[in-house]
């Protein structure tokens, strides 16, 4: 009785044990970082990149020429992978990103880098987010049947998987079905106003057709002709000033639609569009009709899908610019063009951007063709400061990187990614990730969400500031018992070491001697419990000032 | 921009007074006839006796039913069985649980055929806090942001803190919108807890030594970028600065209701809302321009006449007590006190004894800063017409959203007519309604 009560004993603890350790080996198993799949330094398609990248180069270096600019060095791979990272993936490279990323030679760092971004989660859910914003907007919108958070996540796995965005702009403008089964549907249920008719709201359509497909804002046109001359409709030879005409002839091509339990879907008893224009006596039918480029019609019988036919119709640019300036804006925090969505129809256009365009069509929309092109370019590549007086006219002509301030989502995913010295990627632990997530949220609520118009400079508030320095989300992560702050004076040897990786994990780059002097001599005037303190002082010091806030 | 402020040309309410209007008239023999005449019917409406300094809007999220709360129709078949109540105004019926108010009625007016375009929370939020309708290429300002863009601090007053405060944020505290994100609304929850983020984590020494590593850091970056004339001043630490001086400004008190006794606190309910309310009124005193504080809960599209009841209980004591301690610090004649929300609610109660959401005429409350008290503007039927395509034909004296704004700006010397410059290069009126005279002559 005895040995049989022993043996359970026994083999309790073994149970135990065996559950502690394998949790154990669970939550502290540190996995190398794989290669990327898409990782060809040599490949043909990279050095066909490069060579698009090249006249990129030269078409700058050309402006650069005709306006007698000079033109910042080249900036430490380090400080590119850094804005590639914020840009791509909202966020700064972990620790232990940055030792791989040095594993590789100097040359093929940032191909390197770029194809981990894009085989990466986090990048496809931060793209998706800023064309969500785009698309769709903010707010969460109609109650029940507009499902923002769907619309995002089924974005997101269309461009993590590289789906081409021709194809993407189509089924979002055309699309039948339920909100929850067919995603791409909330484009318009996001319009439906619940309390006053069923269906998608012809003219918020149009306004959001133009400003996120075609890159051009004609939202005045609703109301009146163009009377400020600030829209041209016509070519660079004949300009032709917008009408309002021409808007509801576009609002027109959405009018033969309808919500119902089974969803968007067409119904040509909806139609047709009718509206009582400025200077008419009453409310007259409005046949569709494109607003420029009509040779590229097509007059499919479906509307949608003849709209959507001519937007994405290789010929008709604006859709290609519309699409480059916005991934440029995303990757850099400011378009090629500003605002990213007002965009002139007939130039005079950046020559990059005609490059660019006419790589895009001839790829067939290929977003991630187009982000590795512009992560190649020399623009990308250039210090933020210069020896020479940086003016206006050498950021709009990207003779420097231009400075701008982080969003308050990558504020939040950097401060966050700067607490642990490994990857808080879809590989973390759940746990870890839903930390990150929720305290992103909350940030980002306190600092304010700057909306759909999202590259443009705001300004900086003091509330803002005070978040900064006395926030819950800083104090907590930089005191936690489980991240690398708190840990540091403990594992790294030196204080030496300890100001290094301070300063990796936080700016993403080496101290210079005269701060690591600085730091250093901070740390080792101290023991014990104030060496945590200061490293933690110099983690938060760090972590407000300027370098880190800005992109750069 | 700072040049709206010394725009000295036609319409500047400081440079066209009416008298200056009237001798240069005169001096000029048939100028009259010219835009000059349109300069004084605006010197005019810009209301040169304007008395507000600040305003304080008790914001009722969800949109409160007018029918049980400013505007009831008892006995009536609208009514579905709500109460109303005298007031100390002859002729003015409140809802049956606006007890506390009833007795200050003589010091509200009540705008009761307010109208919008919005039936949609959030866009009707948008539109009732903006005076403008959702535009996707613009994000106009809430109206605090407008007050404390136009209104610089009061002469002898060095205010710490933020001059806009949203007491109890909801959905849409106010944002400075095409002003600027610095125009964004202060937000703060319940007074009894403390202020967040304007406490340092550390003890005052080692929050000094911060501040040397940060201002250390910070040299080191920007030495390298003092020849960036595009970013010059934008990295300059003005609002490390302002930051620093507001935490530890003794005006932070001013959020702090638990030093008020007791008494004075329950006067105001034992609520988070009417702690909001009281201090809001300390903030007003501090030099503060804008304080905005929520009360949700009242979207009631089941069991309304319980549920908005529930809300009137909290509102009620509150709003009156606001009144009650403006009057007796002096304070209501410089202080606009505005109440309501996004829209009102169907006449018609739903078969789950609900009441919907109805913009074609709710009830806006205003007292205070120059408004004149116990006046009735408009009027709702207490027979409405059902389904009619114009829902406008069951009101007296419709006046859309708009008016309330301009309203508001002209009580508060602001000229609601000039035109601001948008970053989309689109001049945007300070607000596109009409003042209503009624209110404030």
């Amino acid at each position: 009785m005895q040995e049989s009560t022993w043996a359970k004993n026994v083999l309790f603890l073994s149970l135990v044990c065996g559950g502690v350790l394998l949790l154990t080996i669970y939550l502290m198993a540190t996995e190398r970082i794989e290669p990327p799949l898409s990782y060809a330094p040599k490949s043909k398609s990279q050095n066909d990149i490069r060579t698009v990248a090249a006249k990129l180069d030269s078409a700058f270096e050309k402006t650069w020429a005709e306006n007698k600019l000079e033109h910042a060095g080249r900036a430490d791979n380090l400080a590119v992978a850094r804005r590639l990272s914020l840009g791509l993936a909202g966020t700064i490279p972990s620790l232990e990103e940055i030792r791989e990323f040095e594993q590789e030679p100097a040359d093929s760092q940032i191909h390197w880098w770029v194809s981990r971004l894009l085989e990466d989660e986090r990048t496809s859910n931060h793209l998706a987010e800023r064309f969500t914003r785009a698309l769709v907007g903010v707010e969460d919108g109609p109650f029940l049947i507009f499902r923002r958070r769907r619309f995002a996540s089924w974005l997101s796995d269309e461009i993590h998987a590289n789906r081409p965005y021709g194809s993407l702009a189509k089924n979002i403008l055309t699309d039948e079905g339920l909100w929850t089964d067919t995603p791409s549907v909330n484009f318009f249920t996001r319009t439906i106003n619940q309390d006053d008719s069923s269906k998608p709201d012809p003219i918020l359509l149009a306004g959001r057709t133009t400003r996120a497909f075609l890159g051009m804002r004609i939202d005045c046109l609703q109301c009146h002709d163009d009377f400020l001359g600030t829209i041209n409709l016509g070519t660079a030879e004949n300009p032709t000033g917008g009408l309002q005409s021409d808007f509801h002839s576009l609002a027109a091509f959405f009018a033969e639609m309808d919500n119902s339990l089974l969803g968007i879907r067409d119904a040509s008893s909806k139609g047709p569009y009718e509206y009582k224009l400025l200077d008419a006596d009453k409310e007259s039918v409005i046949p569709p009709k494109v607003p420029f480029n009509e040779t590229l019609d097509g007059k499919e019988k479906n509307l949608r899908k003849r709209l959507a036919n001519w937007i994405t119709h290789p010929d008709n640019k604006p859709f290609a610019r519309a699409t480059v300036n916005r991934v440029w804006a995303i990757m850099t925090g400011r378009g090629l063009i500003q605002p990213v969505d007002d965009i002139p129809l007939e130039g005079p256009f950046p020559a990059a951007m005609e490059i660019l365009v006419e790589d895009f069509v001839a790829s067939d929309f290929d977003l991630h063709r187009l982000i590795r092109i512009i992560a190649a370019s020399q623009a990308m590549h250039l210090e933020s400061a210069a020896n020479f007086e940086i003016t206006k006219k050498h950021e709009k002509h990207w003779a420097v990187y231009p400075m701008i301030r982080l969003r308050p989502d990558q504020v939040a995913g950097a401060v966050i990614q700067s607490s642990k010295l490994t990857t808080i990627d879809s590989a973390a632990h759940i746990i870890t990730q839903l930390t990150k997530y929720g305290q992103q949220r909350d940030f980002v609520e306190r600092f304010g969400d700057p909306g759909e118009d999202e590259f443009k400079d705001r300004g900086e508030t003091v509330t803002q500031r005070l978040l900064m320095l006395n926030g819950k989300m800083i104090d907590e992560l930089l005191e936690s018992p489980i991240n690398s702050p708190t840990h540091l004076p403990g594992l790294a040897p030196t204080a030496e070491t300890a100001v290094e990786t301070i300063y990796l994990t936080t700016l993403t780059r080496r101290p210079t001697d005269t701060e690591k002097e600085n730091f250093v001599k901070a740390i080792d005037t101290k023991s014990g419990n104030g060496r945590v303190r200061e490293v933690l002082d110099i983690y938060w010091a760090l972590i407000n000032g300027a370098e880190f806030r800005w992109n750069h | 921009m700072s040049e709206y402020n010394e725009d000295y040309s036609c319409g500047s309410r400081s440079h066209y007074d009416r008298r200056t209007v009237l001798k240069m008239a005169g001096l000029s023999g048939l100028s009259w006839l010219t835009p000059m005449a349109t300069c004084l019917a605006r010197a005019d409406e810009h209301n040169a006796r304007s008395k507000a300094k600040s305003l304080i809007v008790l914001w009722l999220e969800g949109a409160p039913s007018q029918l049980e709360t400013f505007d009831p129709h008892p006995d009536t078949e609208i009514a579905a069985g709500s109460k109303a109540r005298k007031t100390n105004t002859k002729g003015v019926l409140l809802g049956e649980g606006m007890e506390q108010t009833a007795e200050l009625m003589d010091s509200i007016s009540l705008v009761r055929s307010v109208t919008s375009k919005e039936g949609d929370h959030e866009r009707a939020i948008y539109n009732v806090k903006t005076g403008f309708r959702p535009d996707p290429t613009l994000i106009h300002p809430a109206i605090g942001s407008v007050i404390c863009h136009e209104l610089p601090d009061e002469q002898g007053k060095i205010v710490d803190v933020p001059r806009h405060i949203s007491i109890l944020p909801a959905s849409q505290p106010g944002r400075g919108g095409y002003l600027g994100d610095q125009y964004d609304a202060f937000k703060v929850f319940d007074p009894l807890q403390p202020i967040p983020d304007v406490r340092a984590r550390v003890k005052q020494n080692r929050q000094l030594e911060r501040i040397k590593k940060l201002e250390f850091a910070d040299q080191q970056f920007l030495k390298r970028r003092k020849n960036n004339r595009v970013i010059g001043d934008k990295l300059k630490n003005t609002n490390l600065d302002a930051a620093l001086k507001m935490m530890s400004s003794d005006q932070l008190s001013a959020f702090d209701v638990s030093q008020v006794p007791k008494s004075e606190r329950a006067e105001f309910g034992d609520t988070p809302f009417g702690r909001g309310c009281l201090a809001a009124i300390r903030l007003i005193e501090t030099g503060v321009r804008c304080v905005e504080i929520t009360l949700t809960g009242w979207d009631t599209h089941a069991n309304n006449h319980q549920l908005q009841a529930g809300r009137i209980n909290i509102l009620d004591p509150a709003y009156a007590a606001l009144i009650r301690e403006l009057k007796k610090r002096e304070l209501l004649d410089s202080t606009l006190v505005v109440c309501g929300g996004e829209f009102g609610r169907t006449p018609w109660v739903n078969p789950v004894a609900g009441r919907d959401h109805w913009p074609h005429g709710f009830t806006i409350a205003m007292a205070g800063g120059g408004i004149q008290g116990g006046r009735i503007i408009g009027e709702t039927s207490p027979t409405p017409k059902k389904g009619t395509k114009t829902p406008s034909e069951n009101l007296k004296d419709p006046h859309p959203i708009e008016n309330i704004h301009a309203t508001i700006f002209s009580a508060m010397g602001i000229e609601f007519e000039k035109e601001l410059d948008t970053p989309i290069g689109r001049p945007m009126k300070v607000s596109e309604g009409k003042p209503i005279k009624d209110l404030l002559n």
